[in-house]
């Protein structure tokens, strides 16, 4: 323990009070960790850690209510904005936001998904897309590149047999009830910084009754992708941002 | 007293009145025959404007059950209403709401199966609604009103018991009681709760943002430890041996000197007793027990008539042979218990009841 | 006193509602009542049918397999209803467009054109409260007071310009109906 006390103004760095100390069960190189920690930064830095409730989802991020010092409750596979749509509409001036990946948002609960933008609940929605089942063991998620081997594709994912990957992120900007959609990444600190800046502005949308706003964060998954964290986060850029850009896809 | 409401209503409608006079706080649907009637009257009367109810129609019932997770995650007072083909998607949301000890309230207006089946009544959901009906040990609190005002008075009595031991409520009616019309008499306005009530009732486990002065509540049925997980179950069975020992309903119509003993629930229940009329009529001495919760149920009674001397039961209901089962466990082998059922929608007739009786118990070879 | 009546025709002829405003002035009248309808996809063409109970005492069952009375309105009831009223009860049916009338010689049968006279007077919608009229005349069951204002519940506030012309027709239906038996 370092027992030498910083003078205010000389600290440069620390940990978002908001997060637990809990001993995170993320791989290393997950990209969740720096978006949980994103989340926690956020609702501080906001002063809305009494008004926030979080939904997580089934797959690896189902814990993350261990992580981050606000209530949340844990849905079943996909229905999470269907679960958020409960509490905001019964407490519409709380801020509420699901944190869900790419199995359980545009697999399972793409219908829950659609349907809460095209409503325009007044949610924010954390999409972290890492083209992979991750919890499960890394089988073929609706995300999953052409060509990518998963447990599931061992030879690689073929589209007259398993269909192509489809971006729900486009999608959902043509429906009239969504005001923000946007696709960040966290895989250097120039895009850490923006991501955050994305995450903030949804859930100030979601304070502000704008509508549906949804932050895509293109992320790694080094062990289901069976890289290290530095070849994973060269493999997102090489295959992963040339099928999902990054970028505001639609902001009003 | 001069402000006692009768009204002529419909099942349906007046489980939207009764939720509303009931400070209900929110309500989420999807439309299906023989139900429909319920969101309809609610938008209808637009309680949002007056209680500050919420009522929403979702894209499916996989969508509104999981609204009614997310709306009694936060502690208030929450309810669906579906019919059998909807309830049965609405089964895995069931599951997660007993995991996750969440108090609502889910009607179902039973309709005939399997499948789409007819959209006409049936009570073919017993064993769904009674034995878990989805994954995971778990048990509903099942209630089954037998006429248009106890679809009224079981919206407060779900709730109450729904929010005495924290687990979902249901009430199982049918097409025949929630198309029905009957004379109803509702209940005054109750305020819905504050959420400072709610907040003080319900803050050791409900969410509605972490204030400063209690650590953070999780609503979830997740526990990958299975020592855990097996202390949670045993809780939760603890629960339901509670919710059996306090909480049996029934009625017993002309149960004391009777020879024989019709078991009945529901709009079933409302045929058979006209049975029973038939019986006394010619000197026979027939009872009808009326299970009003069918979950727990009224085992003892039922166990108690068989010692009694009752000489056989005849469980009469709109399906295959469900809660006869029930009726079975109760008796124990003492005196022959069998079942009457019509199923596809088809009701039966008072007198169709009565010569089953005598076929199958009174004149049992 | 307890009435059971089965009321049957097409969807669109006001079936259902005209048992409604018979159970609405049947609780006016301090009755027990239930109203069962048939339910369905048929709104209008398809066969529709109500059970009305009025009862001083509380009702058992609310479904019927035998009627005091039914009020018959296409062929289709014809063949179903007419062999279950009760021995001694009343079938009352419209002529028109039956095909097969009554054959039951222990039951009372009456007749009403209703469909005819309700063209007379320009207004199909007056069809059904004028079999109603038809129906008191017969069995006096609920009073003329209670009928009005149970008309006037099951009306919403819209229609309640109707009121004066529905009483006519309830009034025309108790003249024209005739006992055929």
């Amino acid at each position: 323990m370092c027992e030498v006390e910083l003078k205010k103004e000389n600290i440069v760095y620390a940990k978002s009070s908001l997060m637990l100390d809990n001993v995170m069960h993320y791989c290393p190189g997950c990209s969740h960790g720096t978006v949980h920690k994103l989340i926690a930064e956020i609702v501080e830095e906001m002063g809305l850690q009494s008004k926030t409730i979080g939904v997580s989802p089934v797959g690896c991020a189902v814990f993350a209510y261990n992580y981050i010092d606000v209530d949340w409750a844990e849905a079943a596979h996909g229905r999470a904005c269907a679960v958020a749509t409960g509490i905001k509409r019964l407490h519409p001036n709380k801020m509420v936001f699901t944190y869900q990946g790419d199995g359980d948002l545009s697999a399972i609960g793409t219908c829950e998904t659609i349907h809460a933008a095209a409503r325009g609940e007044n949610i924010a929605v954390v999409y972290i897309n890492n083209a992979i089942y991750g919890m499960t063991g890394g089988q073929m998620a609706p995300t999953t590149l052409l060509g990518m081997k998963t447990a599931t594709t061992p030879y690689g994912r073929d589209p007259r047999l398993n269909g192509y990957p489809y971006k729900i992120a486009d999608m959902l900007a043509h429906l009239d009830g969504v005001c923000y959609i946007t696709r960040q990444s966290v895989h250097t600190p120039a895009n850490v910084r923006k991501c955050k800046k994305a995450i903030r502005k949804a859930f100030e949308n979601a304070m502000a009754g704008k509508g549906f706003s949804m932050v895509e964060v293109v992320s790694t998954c080094n062990s289901g992708w069976k890289l290290s964290p530095v070849q994973a986060n060269e493999w997102l850029e090489q295959n992963m941002l040339p099928f999902y850009p990054l970028g505001d896809v639609k902001d009003i | 007293m001069a402000d006692k409401e009768v009204k002529l209503m419909k099942g349906n409608e007046v489980i939207a009145y009764a939720a509303i006079r009931y400070g209900c706080d929110g309500y989420f649907g999807y439309p299906i025959t023989p139900q429909s009637e319920v969101m309809e009257t609610l938008m209808e009367l637009k309680p949002w404007e007056t209680t500050g109810m919420v009522v929403l129609q979702a894209e499916s019932e996989i969508a509104s059950v999981n609204m009614l997770y997310g709306g009694a995650a936060t502690g208030k007072r929450v309810m669906t209403s579906s019919s059998s083909p909807g309830v049965s998607l609405m089964s895995e949301g069931m599951s997660y709401l007993a995991g996750a000890e969440l108090p609502c309230l889910i009607v179902n207006c039973q309709r005939g199966g399997p499948g789409l089946g007819t959209i006409q009544p049936s009570q073919g959901d017993y064993f769904q609604a009674c034995k878990g009906g989805a994954h995971g040990d778990f048990h509903l609190i099942v209630l089954a009103p037998n006429s248009v005002q106890e679809m009224h008075d079981f919206v407060a009595l779900a709730f109450d018991l729904a929010f005495k031991y924290r687990n979902p409520a249901m009430i199982l009616a049918d097409g025949a009681i929630g198309q029905m019309m009957e004379k109803v008499t509702l209940a005054p306005q109750r305020p819905r709760k504050t959420d400072a009530e709610i907040e003080a009732e319900c803050k050791s486990w409900a969410i509605y943002g972490k204030p400063a002065d209690r650590a953070r509540n999780v609503v979830t049925s997740l526990e990958l430890r299975s020592e855990e997980m097996e202390k949670i179950n045993l809780r939760l069975q603890a629960k339901y041996r509670a919710m059996e020992e306090n909480e049996v309903r029934y009625e017993a119509v002309e149960c004391d000197d009777a020879d024989y003993v019709i078991v009945a629930f529901g709009s079933s229940a409302r045929i058979c007793s006209a049975t029973v009329e038939l019986a006394r009529a010619e000197g026979l001495k027939v009872g009808l027990l009326r299970p009003v919760t069918l979950y727990p149920f009224p085992k003892k009674p039922i166990a108690e008539l068989a010692k009694r001397g009752v000489k056989g039961f005849l469980s009469a209901e709109l399906n295959a042979g469900q809660m006869v089962e029930d009726v079975r466990l109760a008796v124990n082998g003492l005196v022959p218990v069998e079942h009457y059922g019509r199923q596809g929608g088809s009701l039966f007739t008072p007198d169709e009841v009565y010569r089953a009786l005598k076929d199958k118990i009174i004149n049992r070879g | 006193m307890k009435e059971t009546l089965i009321i049957a025709g097409f969807g669109g002829q006001g079936v259902l509602s005209m048992g409604k405003i018979l159970a609405y002035a049947g609780v006016m009248q301090d009755f027990e009542v239930t109203w069962m309808p048939s339910y369905g996809p048929e709104m209008r063409g398809g066969t529709a049918n109500v059970t009305v109970i009025l009862s001083d005492r509380r009702i058992s069952s609310p479904i019927a397999y035998e009627f005091d009375t039914a009020i018959i309105l296409n062929q289709q009831s014809m063949d179903k209803f007419e062999p279950l009223v009760k021995a001694g009860g009343t079938l009352i049916y419209d002529v028109n467009g039956i095909t097969r009338h009554p054959e039951r010689k222990d039951i009372n049968v009456y007749s009403i054109n209703a469909t005819e006279e309700c063209a007379k007077m320009g207004n199909a919608r007056l069809f059904n409260t004028m079999i109603l009229g038809g129906y008191l005349k017969v069995c006096p069951v609920v009073s003329m007071e209670n009928i009005m204002s149970g008309l006037k519940k099951s009306l919403p506030e819209r229609a309640w310009k109707m009121l004066p012309a529905n009483e006519q027709a309830i009034l025309h239906g108790a003249a024209i109906i005739e006992k055929k038996n």
